[in-house]
Parts: structure tokens; sequence; C-alpha cells
């Protein structure tokens, strides 16, 4: 079994890495967006799936990470490397804070605590003109030519969202991310057992945002943009839907949802104006109809063939 | 000094009332929101969007009636009765199957009819901005010790308390009021005792659908009516709801206040970014009373 998922690993990344040639320029763009994209709805599904935790304003992190990164190399002129890493560490820090303060509430109490600390960074964000562009946000951040291009921002795309993704996996599979999971499904009788409750929320919220400040240091690789729309509280909530979509009790659930919903939208966009009507009518029906996501759809399905056949 | 007397010269505390009557706005909002997170429980995103209709109604039924007086009337009955018309079809065609459901799904199902009210008002009233203009006689303007203040806002200012009393009063004094505040705590018990729970739910989202309605149509004549609307108020009104205390409709009146005051008053010493303080104090009163400043429903 082990073995088969390694095979499998290893053909979609060689599919991915085979993907740019044949692919007009546009289309490169539409792929790293889609993966970035995957990894944030990933990240936030460690905090929300894994954890159980309200994270209902999960792109705070995302925008962070790309404002520290771009900020970095516009106004510090820092070198690439450190700038890379700098978002996706503001985002950590932002969210020990932000869990510091939130974590000892349960819930819809976490998420709206947490909705109005991230509103507070965003109209920050929005406001503030001289240090991060306002509304306007920070355009034509400069690279070096090696990520520059629409491929070479594609290709260190796909290697940090591997890599980030590996890491998660590990993080979801060990013995912390089991905790978690008991954590999720009964906090009382996890506490009773000698587990550091809050301890280990904190811990996933910094995972978390860690992962969606490198998903937003990834935005400004391949937009090389930064806005604060990035951070808008209706943003998360579609992120959540990309998860929702997927399925929250799997690990790659939120990334199949977000490239289904990433791709959906670029075509969509091509005959309509009104994706909202469409994603609305969609996350409706899968609310209604399917709780538990495509994958968890499918993998009921496939578990039901196993016992009839048994 | 100069600081002290720009900001207790006329013309600022003026301003200082007006900032308030539009508190009166996100009070009504917010207390529809209120009822039908506190009582329902449920986190209804859509409640924005049922805002921005009820300011669309408000336009097209004045422009329908020809402006003055009568229409402006007209707009203020029909538009919370358009919007408390749609609240019944969503309670009763979707939400009424769903209360079970866990926040995260209502939520998430909430936002997803957001985004198709979104569009839909796009379709039917385009993209453009709409505005709408006062009857002749609510344009002047009254004296306030010594200070001007439109007709239209004291109007506002008069309004508020006079809604919150009369929602104290619904919740508080009548039957369905006081069945709604017992199946907001226990729903199955109250269904135990013979009382048809699902009417007095649907009564509640209704009446959380009109305020919605009406704090549109009362908004339209002070803003651009546009697309978008939405999305700034929401969020706001969440914050108030959960920073007074769910299903308080004293908090959703205090929370609006702390809200619209720390606002007004931010915008006056630090026009900047006078707009982080409102953040600020919700912050501050959820890390200390993570209920709210008065007692919710659950």
């Amino acid at each position: 079994m082990k073995h088969r998922s390694l095979v499998a690993t290893l053909a979609v990344l060689g599919l991915l890495c085979a993907l740019p040639p044949f692919l007009p320029r546009f289309y490169v763009y539409i792929a790293s967006i889609v993966l970035l994209t995957g990894l944030l709805a990933t990240s936030l599904n460690l905090a929300i799936g894994y954890g159980g935790l309200y994270q209902f304003h999960h792109t705070v992190f995302y925008g962070v990470g790309a404002y520290g990164t771009a900020l970095m190399l516009t106004r510090a002129g820092a070198p690439a490397p450190v700038a890379m890493i700098a978002g996706p560490l503001a985002a950590a820090l932002l969210s020990l804070v932000m869990g510091v303060i939130c974590v000892r509430l349960s819930k819809l109490y976490f998420g709206m605590l947490q909705i109005s600390l991230g509103s507070l960074v965003w109209v920050t964000v929005y406001r503030w003109y001289s240090f991060t562009g306002g509304d306007d946000g920070i355009h034509g951040v400069p690279l070096p030519d090696l990520i520059a291009s629409a491929k070479g921002s594609y290709y260190y795309t796909l290697a940090v969202t591997a890599l980030s993704l590996l890491a998660m996996r590990r993080i979801a599979g060990s013995p912390f991310g089991k905790t978690l999971q008991g954590i999720r499904d009964n906090p009382v009788r996890s506490e009773a057992i000698g587990v550091d409750v809050k301890r280990h929320k904190l811990a996933a919220l910094v995972i978390a945002g860690f992962f969606g400040g490198v998903a937003g240091s990834l935005f400004v690789v391949v937009d090389t943009s930064a806005f604060p729309d990035m951070m808008f509280w209706t943003y998360s909530l579609e992120v959540l839907i990309m998860c929702l979509l997927g399925g929250m009790y799997t690990f790659w659930g939120p990334f199949v949802g977000s490239s289904t919903l990433v791709l959906l939208r670029v075509f969509v966009s091509v005959y309509t104006q009104y994706w909202g009507l469409i994603l609305g009518t969609i996350l409706s029906l899968v609310i209604i109809f399917l709780p538990d996501g495509m994958l968890g759809f499918f993998a009921r399905r496939f578990r039901k063939g196993e016992v009839r056949g048994a | 000094m100069e600081f002290l007397s720009h900001l207790f010269s006329s013309g600022t505390l003026s301003q200082f009332l007006v900032g308030l009557s539009r508190t009166t706005i996100l009070f009504i909002v917010s207390s529809g929101l209120s009822l039908i997170l506190g009582i329902l429980r449920i986190p209804n995103v859509a409640h924005g969007s049922l805002y921005m209709v009820g300011a669309f109604l408000a336009y097209s039924v004045i422009h329908l009636f020809g402006g003055g007086v009568a229409a402006f009337v007209a707009a203020l009955v029909i538009a919370p009765l358009g919007v408390a018309a749609l609240g019944f079809v969503l309670e009763r065609g979707f939400f009424s199957h769903l209360y079970e459901r866990e926040h995260l799904m209502l939520l998430l199902l909430t936002f997803s009819f957001a985004l198709i009210i979104g569009d839909l008002v796009k379709i039917v009233w385009g993209t453009e901005y709409r505005s709408v203009t006062l009857p002749v006689v609510l344009q002047g303007s009254a004296e306030i010790l010594g200070l001007p203040l439109p007709y239209y806002n004291l109007v506002l200012l008069l309004v508020g308390p006079v809604i919150a009393v009369f929602l104290w009063l619904v919740i508080n004094r009548t039957k369905m009021g006081k069945i709604a505040r017992a199946a907001a705590v226990d729903r199955e018990m109250v269904s135990a005792v013979g009382i048809n729970v699902g009417w007095v739910f649907a009564f509640t989202f209704v009446l959380g659908c009109f305020l919605a309605g009406l704090g549109g149509a009362l908004i339209a004549p002070m803003t651009n009516i546009s697309l978008g609307m939405d999305h700034s108020l929401i969020i706001e009104a969440f914050l108030i709801v959960i920073m007074g205390g769910l299903g308080n409709v004293w908090g959703a009146l205090l929370g609006s206040l702390v809200f619209g005051l720390t606002q007004s008053l931010g915008i006056l010493v630090w026009p900047k970014f006078g707009i982080v303080f409102p953040y600020l104090a919700v912050v501050a009163v959820l890390v200390f009373r993570p209920r709210g400043l008065l007692s919710s429903t659950w």
C-alpha cells in the first residue's frame, strides 16, 4: 500500500514537471496558482479538519506571508531567500500571537475573535498607504532571474508546494497529528489522559499559519504582487469552501477542492460574469447533499462496495 | 490646545452626531442578525445581502412612486416586507431542514446564499451606483444645542431606541418571544410540551430578515447603493453581535454604540487610522469578556 502511494506521488510529480512546455504562458500561471492555492487550503485543513479549530480567517496568514515577502524584497531590498522565509515566519508569529489570544475560546467564539483580530490586521494593511501601499497593494516585486519567468516561478512553486505538502503529511500522520485529531473528537477526554490541549491547539495554529504564509510568499513569486483583498474575510470563506468541497476529514480533499474551484473559475469566467451564482449553487448543493465533500463521498461509496463484497 | 478646540468645535460635534445616527442602522441590522444567531444558531452571512436587497428594493419603490414623502414611506414599508418574504422562503425551503447541522456548515451555506443573492442583485439592478434623494420635507437641518443636524439623521436617532424597545417587548413580553427564547436553550424540550417550534423559528428568522431589509431601506438615502455594500456591513454586524452578546437586543444596541462611537471618535482623533479603533474595541471586549458584554442566550 505504501509502495503504491509512493509510485502515485512520483507519477503525479513527474506529470506536473513535464507540463509547462506543453502549456501556453497563461496556463502555466494558472497551474502555479492552482498549486499554491492547494497549499493554502491544505494548511487551513490542518487547523480546521485535523484540529477542529474554527479557523475562520485563515487568509490573514496568507496575506501576511505575501506582504512579508513583498516588503522584504521592495522596501528592505533583502536577498530573495531571506524574503521567502521572512514572509512565512511573520505569518507564523502572527498566528502565535492570535492563537494565544483565541485558543481558550471554543468553536464559534474562537472563530469570531479570530475574525475580529484578522480584520484588524486587514484594516491596518488597507489603510497604511505609506508602508503597505494601502488598497493598491504592492506591484512589480523584483525577483531573481531564476524564478522571474512564468516557468521558473512554476517550478519553484511546484518544489515548495511539494515539500510543504510532504511536511504537512508527515505532521498529520505523526503522534502529534493523531493527538490533534483526538482533541478534535473529544477534548475533555484528551485533557483527562494528560494531553496539554491548549499547547497542541496552539502548535497546530502556528503550523497552519506558517504554511498559509508559505502559500502567500509563493503568490508573490507567481504574481509579483500583494494586495489587501488577499486577506479580506470573504476570501477566507472561499478557502473554507475549497476545504469543504474536497472533504475536510481527508488530507488531499482540500487540494482537490481548491484545484477544482480555481480551474472552474478560470473556465467559467470565459462564458459568464456570474461566478458567484455558480459557486453558490454548487456549494449549497454540496452542503445539503454531500456534507463530507467530494473525496469523502467517493471514499464512502468505495467503502460501502468493500463491505458488500465481503 | 489647538487640537482640543478642534475636537470640540461645533463642526466636529455635529459630524459626531451624524456618525451616531448611522449607528442606528448598524443597530437595526445587527439586532436582526443577533436574533438569528442567538435563537436559531445560524451564523447568517447572507444577512448583509438581505440588507443590500432592502436598499435596492427601496430605490426601486421610490422610483416607481416617483419620489416624494409617500413614495419614501412606501419604500420603508415595502422593502423590509419584501426582504422578509425572501427570508420566509429561505427559512421554509432550506434552514428549517438544517437546524441540526454544525455552525461551520451553516456559515458556509449562508455564504453560498450570499453569493447567489449578490449575483441576482447584479442581474436585476445592474452594476451601476444607485442613489435616492430624500423627500424635500426631510432635506433641511434642525438645530440641536446650537448645532446643525440634518432632519433625516434626527429621525434615525429617534428610530433606533423605538426599534430597540419594540424588539425587547416582542422577545420578552409576547408568547412568541418567550417560546423563542426557551427554544434557543432547549429546542427538544419545548417541542416535547407540544409547541410547534418550527413556526416560532420561522417567525424569528423572518423578523430578523425584516430588520435587515429595514436597515437597507433606511441607509438608502445616505449612501451610494451598490454591489459590495453587503460585504462591508456583514463583518461589522457580526462583530457587533458577538461583542454585545448573542440574541440580546440591548447587547446589539450597546455593541453598535461601542462600534459606532469608537469609529466616529477615532476618525476625529486620528483621521488616517480611525477605522482601526472599532476593531480594537471588539478585540478588547472579547479578550476580557469572551461571551460578550451582556448575557447571551446560549
